[in-house]
């Protein structure tokens, strides 16, 4: 314990919180002009910015706390893959419309379960960052919920790819409810979340709606683990190669 | 027919009383010019966005909150807030952004709902219980061109993060609601 620095082990958190946000937030966003239809393509693009703008909150603290002289777009735009720690289930690339409202549904009820959590932490900034994301999660799940029953239990074809959908995300859910020893101490320290507490409920929750789409919740049977240690799936390269290319390319341009 | 006797939110009741009892009156009529960019009908202070006016330290400090995480129009509300106070000759300054508490849709004035109204997007249905988690209806909001309660939403989110497209089924036209929040 002796080496556990509350200001530095909250300014590492709030850094992961925010690549979790930029990560996701940017999947999201490519869905700006390729959604179905406009409606859905409208929403995406709003559920993104609600993502980016969590993270430029995360990130700007993350840079306060630094102190360096350091800001949000250096930490979003100039940091490597290795450097990200995001979870791994935010970087997978966005696949079909029912690959991503999959793992948003996911996302969503986690976040229904951690930013509450998370609320009351002892760090005000943490706290208020958090309070703001519970309003617009209601409004994210509500939309992924209804999806999910419509894809779930709508033709032979959408039914399908909603299936493999959930097969193929599963493995990635477990590292939501990891805690390395810097989230465990944060969490005793009253700043940070129990994540492994809020797995019952989450699946609780998410074995309903699968099940009310007439969806089957696979077994526990492997798990892919890594984002937190910045051990990466190949595509958060690719990812971050088009996210930061502008910035990297014409360091400090305004437009 | 029962007339329905509207309450003021206790919200909406403390930011008035934060404003009265403000010594810094100038400033609060200075800063009523600044217009949200996205809706320029609604002032900062009737969207809510505009918290408080306090003097620290030698300085004026406005506190504003954004409405959504990522509300593009902060960047531009604070340069506009920056220009109202040197053109003011206000000075010095410092814009300060609050995070908590989380700005509510209770933060809008009852003015600042009739211009929603009058510039066309229907303003937020109150926290009754019909909306337990003030979510946005399906049906039933008041269609703002014509007053017919016949409408349909036709996607949860709208040209901004703040809003929800409906349709009204009398007159057709398609309309903004400014969600609850």
């Amino acid at each position: 314990m002796s080496d556990f620095d509350l200001k530095t082990a909250t300014q590492e958190y709030a850094t992961r919180l925010g690549d979790d946000s930029v990560v996701l937030g940017h999947r999201l966003s490519e869905w700006t002009s390729n959604a179905p239809f406009l409606e859905e393509d409208i929403a995406l693009s709003n559920v993104a910015l609600d993502y980016i703008g969590r993270a430029r909150m995360y990130y700007s603290y993350a840079a306060e706390l630094a102190g360096n002289g350091k800001t949000e777009d250096d930490l979003a735009y100039t940091r490597d893959m290795r450097e990200f720690r995001n979870l791994l289930i935010h970087e997978l690339p966005r696949g079909d419309f029912a690959y991503t409202m999959v793992r948003q549904l996911f996302v969503d009820v986690f976040n229904t379960y951690y930013l509450p959590e998370l609320a009351k932490s002892s760090d005000s900034t943490l706290a208020g960052i958090a309070q703001k994301g519970i309003k617009e999660t209601r409004y994210h799940l509500r939309r992924s919920h209804e999806w999910a029953l419509r894809l779930g239990d709508g033709t032979e074809e959408s039914h399908k790819r909603m299936q493999r959908a959930i097969e193929s995300l599963w493995g990635y859910t477990h590292e939501l409810f990891d805690a390395d020893p810097l989230e465990v101490q944060l969490a005793d320290a009253g700043v940070g979340v129990h994540n492994a507490a809020l797995r019952p409920a989450w699946l609780e929750q998410v074995s309903e709606i699968l099940t009310e789409a007439s969806l089957t919740v696979p077994k526990d049977d492997w798990a892919v683990r890594g984002g937190r240690i910045g051990y990466h799936t190949e595509n958060l390269g690719h990812m971050l190669n088009d996210m930061q290319f502008l910035h990297r390319a014409y360091p400090g341009c305004q437009w | 027919m029962v007339k329905s006797i509207p309450v003021i939110p206790f919200a909406w009741y403390e930011r008035t009383q934060r404003r009265k009892q403000s010594a810094y009156t100038q400033i609060w009529e200075i800063l009523d010019q600044v217009k949200d960019p996205e809706i320029p009908v609604l002032s900062i202070w009737d969207l809510g966005v505009l918290c408080d006016v306090q003097h620290i330290d030698g300085k004026y400090v406005v506190s504003i909150t954004p409405t959504y995480s990522g509300c593009p129009a902060m960047e531009t509300i604070r340069a506009d807030i920056a220009a109202a106070l040197e053109a003011a000759k206000i000075q010095p300054y410092e814009i300060l952004t609050r995070l908590s508490p989380a700005w509510t849709t209770d933060w809008l004035s009852p003015q600042g709902r009739e211009q929603l109204q009058a510039y066309g997007i229907a303003p937020p249905a109150g926290g009754g219980c019909a909306q337990a988690q003030g979510l946005t209806p399906d049906a039933g909001i008041e269609c703002p061109h014509c007053g017919s309660s016949n409408t349909r939403r036709i996607s949860e989110f709208g040209s901004t993060a703040c809003k929800a497209l409906f349709q009204c089924q009398d007159c057709h036209e398609p309309f903004d609601y400014f969600k609850h929040l």
